[in-house]
């Protein structure tokens, strides 16, 4: 993988955009890893939480939101418990689904839901998920 | 002593079991659980972006409605206390959004209600050295594996119950009962949470994580905070068991069911039932039923 | 009439490029009390003070103003030529055209330069017409030094002020002196033995006849200033007559009780009467009090039915002792955040998470396994160790945000020593950055990846549990962008250096300055390394943040030489810019007293002819006021002025623009 950088990436106006939907700053990750090493789904993310600060970083917010990563955070806020700069990775991953979800683009459609789930679960889950899921 | 409740959807619903054995439960220490007279869902989730301020008008009304009966507020779904405490928070110290969330849900509150877990009123306003001398049948023997899950301790800096990596309330309340918490590693890592409506396969495993740590370390016992966490284990159980590894189902309880049990209340009253997990061969082993 | 001369100086094209000097001479030419200026391209050269020299007598000028550069560059070198034409040197005064004029504006057509150059100038005249001669004021200087701190940085500043003729009291906290370092096992980078290199230099200062080792004592008040403190130490009672002692030990050895050691780190345990390690410096055990039965109980009494020279005194008391002297070190050295603040790593619960000071002690030949690497649950060899960097260190949410600077250093040591001491053993460190500037420094941690193969991955520890008694260490490789999970027999965290329990008291007794991480403020980060704003006291060592060995002893030897510069005349002169209380018209609110930074003012009473007090009044110590002016605004009667900057003369200057 090649990444031709730019003054347009580095000033990527969609990131700074995330940044004021977040209140995150970006610049603040300083990549030690330990979200990542925390992050209880890293493991099945397409890009890993310190990966995904990288990416923003250098202004590539496709690459993130290509990924898997954002709709597989559920916000157990493990990463910015440890998060020695006070960043929060679930904040930044919760502003791109956001992003995504305004756009009317769904992760999961309500009739995909199985109907054994919508009787049997906890309400919370149904509610959340579809709020996390659901354009 | 009277505490202004607020039971949330799920509590209502599939985690009955949750809400009865806390109710009885808090009658036999000394207090008695006032269920808001109105009340709606809090929105089953805290929104993460500060962009998001509509999240916050479901569980503000909730507050306001509170905050007409009384100056506290008890709950019991970690989810729903998480994200009470949290909108609380919002709303008493940023004044700007405290303005625009009251002019959606027309109402003038200012964030002064104090959100209490039922764990919270126990070790604070009751006691446990009085849970204790109330515990009528002794939870004896039990090695318990007391699962936090995340939402009643992260963010530490908004909600503050105990430590967030090494907390004790949750172990020091067993004790009480007369069980034998277990330390294990899992206990405050994630369960999968709402993953379960789309992904099974990362909740069987963090679910499996989280009940194989804890057996693991010897529990026979696993108890929770959260229906959404009961929910998950209980699921995924039969499957981990299923993938090999030796690991065999313990019951998953509600830690009101284990707090109604030591408190002595008729066994049949606290929903034993409505678990998918049977506690019966654990309690006749121990001598306790 | 006065008799005024103005300089202008172009400062080659600094000043000259914005400003037209010699336009700003003219000008002021005009003005009364005004008999001479001139403009010249660079006032400080020595053609350039020749000039103002020779200006000064053929003038017969009796005061001079020097429109240049800031008078932090070039005021004393002006002062000094004016002294040496046989002027008051406080008759000289510089206008700062510089910084505050040329270099802020960028107008080249001159303009806005020269006018405001002239204001400037204008109003420096005026506020010379108001000027008093001032004279230096002349201090007696006591030639003994106190050091604070008995670690490396303190023994090298004692030896050194020693080594220089003077008498030097060092004052250690704990029964031994040696400090953190004599804890090491090897130091980096040249892997010699830290208890090898260090108790001669203990030795050396327990000899040297200049030096006076006050240990298990501490400094309790701090008086009077430059030249002339008092310092008041709590000799704490150590129930053994330190004269007498032989140091033989056979009441350590008779001792039946055990308590857990403070300097092994809970490592091993040590009896109730002890000296702290066995190269104790002075060697002599002291008890301790609060653990021994004698003393709390009257019951046992063993150590002092051994002792030959019958030299323990369970009735002895703590003593406070005063020392006059001239010049205080401090180096009272830093200590390790506690590592319990970080739940997530287990330290406390899982028994094999150490620190790294604990790993030292195990390394160290005179640790508690005698130098081999065991485990502290059941002393087994670990086969695989996990290091953990940046624990609490540059984590501004938990930690500090500061890097605590000699970690990289010491766990690359610790990899080293590791794998000498356990073949077969494997090592394992998480980094964020290798931060290994240094001498030989980068060689060092190279070698501890090539030749000692140590692994290191660069990521940080999200936790560490157990797990079928094994300890899990779950952390990222950043560099494969990867979550990793490593069995270990052992963890050892890189806690961060912090100040020490205290330090903030100290430095209110000592009125120096200190950060946030209540680490010493050094008077200049870069020209003044280790002078404080309090002058006479000096600094060295890690009280000033962290730093390595060779640091610590530069620092140290620093710090001496500052002292011996210091006690090398007899008087010491200093700037008359003092402040002075009118005490015809001070009503005695003590605004001033409380207001002060320094402790520079005292209460005066005032007597009639029989000795009887009629009121009181504040009066400032010269020695001690360092001129900042904050008791002028404080003074509610006005009564109160600061030499050189008079209200008189600011107003003169103020009414003059």
């Amino acid at each position: 993988m090649k990444i031709r950088l730019g003054n347009e990436d580095i000033q990527s106006a969609s990131v700074r955009r995330l940044e004021r939907i977040t209140g995150e700053d970006v610049k603040r990750c300083y990549q030690c890893g330990n979200c990542s090493g925390g992050c209880p789904v890293s493991y099945a993310m397409e890009i890993p939480p310190t990966k995904v600060m990288r990416f923003l970083q250098l202004g590539n917010i496709e690459e993130v939101q290509n990924a898997n990563s954002m709709w597989l955070c559920v916000g157990c806020l493990q990463c910015y418990s440890r998060c020695p700069q006070g960043v929060s990775v679930a904040a930044i991953l919760e502003g791109m689904r956001q992003e995504t979800l305004r756009k009317g683009e769904s992760r999961t459609e309500v009739k995909e839901v199985p109907f054994p789930f919508l009787k049997k679960a906890p309400q919370q889950a149904i509610v959340c998920g579809f709020r996390k899921f659901v354009g | 002593m009277k505490i202004p409740y607020y039971p949330g959807c799920t509590l209502n619903t599939v985690a009955k079991q949750f809400d009865t054995s806390a109710r009885e439960s808090a009658s036999s220490v000394g207090f008695e659980m006032k269920e808001l007279a109105q009340w709606n869902c809090c929105g089953a989730t805290f929104p993460l972006t500060p962009d998001n301020v509509i999240g916050l008008t479901a569980p503000a009304k909730v507050l306001s409605n509170a905050s007409k009966e009384g100056d506290t507020l008890t709950t019991l779904c970690a989810v729903c206390y998480n994200v009470l405490k949290r909108t609380n928070k919002v709303i008493r110290d940023n004044r700007e959004k405290r303005n625009v969330i009251n002019g959606f849900i027309e109402e003038e509150y200012d964030g002064s209600v104090n959100i209490l877990h039922y764990l919270e009123v126990l070790r604070d306003k009751v006691g446990f050295d009085k849970v204790k001398a109330s515990v009528k049948r002794p939870l004896k023997g039990i090695k318990a594996a007391t699962y936090y899950g995340c939402m009643l301790l992260r963010p530490f800096e908004d909600i503050g119950i105990d430590k967030a990596e090494r907390p004790t309330i949750f172990e020091d309340l067993l004790a009480a009962l007369g069980a034998e918490p277990v330390e294990f590693a899992n206990k405050i890592e994630c369960c999968g949470a709402h993953l379960a409506m789309n992904n099974e396969e990362v909740v069987t495993t963090l679910s499996g994580k989280v009940m194989t740590s804890a057996v693991g370390a010897g529990a026979e016992l696993i108890v929770t905070t959260c229906p959404l966490c009961q929910f998950n284990l209980e699921k995924s159980q039969p499957k981990v068991a299923e993938a090999g590894s030796g690991y065999s189902p313990v019951p998953v309880i509600y830690f009101t069911q284990a707090l109604g049990l030591a408190l002595g209340q008729d066994i049949a009253t606290l929903g034993f039932e409505k678990n998918s997990s049977d506690i019966m061969p654990l309690l006749k082993k121990k001598g306790i039923a | 009439m006065p008799r005024i001369g103005v300089f202008v100086c172009q400062c080659g094209n600094n000043i000259a490029a914005t400003v037209d000097t010699k336009k700003v001479a003219e000008e002021m030419g005009k003005l009364p009390g005004v008999v001479y200026t001139c403009d010249y391209k660079f006032m400080c050269s020595s053609p350039g003070q020749e000039m103002l020299k020779q200006a000064i007598k053929e003038n017969k000028l009796d005061g001079l103003i020097v429109s240049a550069c800031s008078p932090h560059m070039h005021e004393k070198t002006f002062r000094k030529a004016a002294e040496a034409a046989g002027l008051n040197p406080y008759q000289c005064e510089i206008t700062n055209i510089r910084e505050q004029c040329s270099w802020v504006h960028h107008d080249k057509t001159k303009a806005a330069g020269t006018v405001k150059s002239i204001d400037l100038t204008r109003m420096t005249i005026q506020r010379l017409k108001k000027n008093q001669p001032l004279n230096k004021i002349k201090i007696p200087v006591k030639k003994k030094a106190v050091v604070i701190g008995g670690g490396i940085a303190g023994i090298q500043a004692a030896l050194d002020i020693a080594e220089g003729g003077r008498e030097v009291i060092l004052v250690e906290k704990e029964p031994s002196i040696g400090g953190n370092m004599a804890r090491l096992s090897e130091t980096f980078p040249t892997m010699d033995c830290s208890q090898c290199i260090l108790t001669p230099k203990m030795v050396e200062a327990e000899l040297n006849e200049r030096i006076t080792l006050y240990t298990y004592s501490e400094v309790e008040k701090v008086d009077g200033y430059i030249g002339n403190f008092t310092v008041t130490v709590r000799r704490k009672a150590k129930y053994v007559d330190e004269e007498r002692c032989t140091g033989c030990g056979e009441c350590i050895e008779k001792c039946p009780f055990k308590v857990e050691s403070a300097f092994e780190l809970g490592l091993s345990k040590r009896k109730v009467i002890y000296t702290p390690f066995p190269q104790s410096v002075p060697n002599v055990p002291v008890i301790d009090a609060p653990n021994c039965t004698k003393i709390q109980k009257d019951k046992c009494g063993a150590c002092a039915i051994v002792c030959g020279p019958k030299c323990i005194d369970f009735k002895m008391e703590d003593k406070l002792e005063t020392v006059e002297a001239g010049a205080i070190v401090v180096a009272t050295g830093y200590q390790n955040m506690p590592n319990e603040r970080f739940g997530e790593y287990g330290y406390g619960r899982i028994k094999d998470v150490i620190s790294g000071m604990q790993f030292e002690r195990l390394a160290s030949s005179s640790g508690p396994t005698g130098g081999e690497i065991r485990r502290p649950s059941d002393g087994k060899v670990p086969q695989s160790v996990v290091f953990i960097q940046c624990v609490g260190s540059r984590d501004e949410k938990k930690g500090v945000s500061y890097c605590s600077k000699i970690c990289c250093m010491y766990t690359a040591k610790h990899t080293k020593l590791y794998s000498h001491k356990v073949h077969g053993g494997q090592s394992y460190v998480f980094y964020m950055d290798i931060r290994s500037g240094g001498k030989r420094y980068e060689e060092f941690v190279r070698g501890a990846i090539e030749h000692d193969g140590a692994m290191y991955l660069r990521g940080r520890v999200s936790r560490v549990y157990e797990k079928d008694g094994k300890i899990m260490v779950q952390g990222a490789d950043t560099l494969s962008g990867s979550q990793v999970e490593i069995e270990a027999d052992m963890v050892v965290l890189a806690t961060a250096v912090v100040s020490r329990d205290g330090a903030d008291t100290l430095a209110q007794r000592l009125g120096i300055g200190y950060d946030k991480y209540k680490f010493y403020n050094e008077y200049h980060p870069k020209l003044k390394p280790v002078e404080t704003v309090t002058a006479g006291i000096y600094l060295a060592g890690t009280c000033m943040g962290p730093m390595d060995i060779p640091e610590s002893v530069a620092q140290g030897s620093a710090a001496a030489s500052k002292v011996l510069a210091l006690f090398s005349a007899d008087e010491m002169a200093r700037e008359p810019i003092t402040s002075v209380v009118n005490r015809t018209t001070c009503n005695a609110c003590w605004d001033c007293l409380t207001a002060c930074p320094y402790t520079a003012i005292e209460r005066e009473a005032i007597k009639d002819r029989q000795g009887n007090v009629v009121r009181w009044v504040a009066k400032v110590n010269d020695g001690v006021c360092q001129g900042c002016g904050v008791c002028v605004a404080a003074c509610r009667s006005k009564s109160i002025d600061l030499k050189g900057y008079t209200d008189e003369q600011v107003f003169a200057a103020i009414n003059a623009f």
